[in-house]
């Protein structure tokens, strides 16, 4: 639960925005983030949340080492945590 | 060769060179800082379990110098949460009212049952993975709905924010938030601490800053370095550690400032503390922890279930532990898993025992997983 994974914003409707991780797409509330969020942008997410508005070479950097792991381990705690991240999407309010 | 370090070796590091020359740089600072400061071994304590997986599942202690140990300390929430916790959670259950958390949570024993086994009898409990799916659930019956709120801060953080977003009548949390800060300084204080220096996690310093450890780094004369999850990050944080150590600067470095920066997320820190506030409570098998539980404030007690249904709340059974379960001391780094008796015989992740071996992010779980001490061996 210390876990936060980047996703790209898609589009952005009040304070929810919808981001993709790896082709899935889920809502994600904007309430907490540091700063202004629009398509285009990454964001890193914690529980259906967006946390933080984020680098491109971050979110690249991080990616891949999911993307690594989901790949070549998928059943692994680290592969679970990140599944579960994703799982974690808000419906709109 | 140990599963570890198999499968390290199936993994590749992004930037292998990269890795060749922190491992090259860890291993001539810790010469440096052992002759520096007299002692015969280092200790550094992570307190995170994102940052265990990193080094269990690369094989990093590999790369490390045999006299330095890497420490998971107090860093799995789910793991320090009280069994009284559970307990009240358990009863509300029991009673009839819908507990939604975390799956983590689901599995943990408290004095007795878990929610799992309170479910098992019939008991209305629901797994989210998010806050917002309980609140949705709320919204869909009439019943009340309780979430079992768990999580450091930056998961603390979220639970505010749906609070302050609005929730319906029906919605209360039973918090089990925790402040990791305080754990710290629980373990820097205790008598013969041989922690040298602390990785902080990266992603709950994206909330509070990493500002924070600034008067834990000068009372403590520890340095604290803000780490990121990458392998290599990790890697770099502890060449980062071992040279404060050797320098004897015990000032807080932030390693990763592509995510982490002095002040934190202001916006996301008035939410935490407008509905939250800090007081001292039990964490599990380790100590009581001044300010180590985030709990709702009173303004909030509408919301609160342990205000709400004050009246079915358990007796205040002590904090029960398997004898043979060694989940506390592994926690303040005094122990690693393979020191304890039941570790892979008596307690797996099918059947556990203690709470390390039930999360994803316990010392135990995930040294089950992937190994923990691939070649070294730091028991002490």
């Amino acid at each position: 639960m210390c876990l936060g994974v980047p996703g790209l914003v898609v589009s952005v409707e009040g304070n929810v925005a919808t981001v993709d991780f790896w082709g899935v797409r889920k809502n994600v509330l904007l309430d907490v983030v540091d700063a202004p969020v629009a398509p285009g942008d990454y964001v890193l997410n914690h529980v259906g949340f967006a946390i933080r508005r984020i680098p491109a070479e971050e979110a690249r950097l991080t990616l891949e080492l999911y993307e690594q792991i989901l790949r070549e381990s998928p059943d692994d705690l680290m592969a679970q945590d990140v599944r579960g991240e994703v799982s974690a999407s808000a419906g709109p309010r | 060769m140990s599963a570890s370090a198999d499968q390290s070796a199936r993994l590749r590091f992004r930037d292998p060179e990269q890795a060749r020359r922190l491992a090259l740089a860890l291993a001539r600072t810790v010469d440096e800082a052992l002759a520096e400061t007299g002692r015969e071994r280092l200790a550094v304590m992570h307190v995170c379990g994102s940052h265990e997986q990193a080094i269990s599942k690369f094989g990093l202690r590999s790369l490390v110098p045999e006299a330095l140990d890497v420490i998971m300390g107090p860093g799995c929430p789910v793991c320090v949460t009280d069994t009284p916790e559970i307990d009240e959670a358990v009863a509300l259950a029991d009673h009839g009212i819908t507990v939604a958390t975390y799956g983590d949570m689901y599995r943990v024993r408290g004095s007795g049952r878990s929610l799992a086994d309170a479910h098992a009898d019939g008991a209305p409990v629901e797994v989210v993975y998010s806050v917002s799916q309980a609140v949705e659930l709320a919204r869909a019956t009439e019943g009340d709905v309780v979430f079992f709120a768990c999580g450091f801060e930056t998961t603390a953080v979220t639970t505010a924010a749906a609070l302050l977003a609005g929730v319906p009548a029906n919605f209360s949390v039973l918090s089990a938030h925790k402040y990791v800060l305080p754990a710290m300084e629980v373990v820097a204080q205790l008598p013969d601490s041989r922690i040298a220096a602390f990785l902080a996690a990266g992603h709950a310093a994206t909330i509070t800053g990493s500002g924070i450890f600034e008067p834990f780094a000068e009372r403590y004369g520890i340095p604290v370095v803000v780490a990121g999850f990458e392998p290599l990050d990790v890697l770099a944080a502890l060449v980062k550690a071992v040279e404060a150590i050797r320098d004897r600067d015990a000032r807080v470095f932030n390693l990763y400032p592509r995510c982490v920066t002095r002040e934190g997320n202001r916006p996301a820190q008035e939410r935490l503390w407008a509905v939250f506030e800090c007081e001292a409570g039990g964490w599990r098998g380790i100590a009581d922890v001044p300010a180590g539980n985030i709990r709702l404030r009173e303004a909030w007690r509408a919301h609160d279930a342990r205000h709400r249904f004050a009246a079915l709340r358990p007796g205040t059974a002590a904090a029960v532990e398997a004898d043979a379960c060694i989940c506390g001391t592994i926690m303040i780094g005094r122990a690693n898993p393979v020191d304890c008796a039941l570790f892979k015989t008596g307690c797996t992740p099918q059947d556990p025992v203690g709470a390390c071996m039930v999360s994803t992010e316990g010392t135990c779980r995930i040294w089950y997983e992937y190994g923990g001490l691939p070649v070294l061996t730091n028991s002490r």
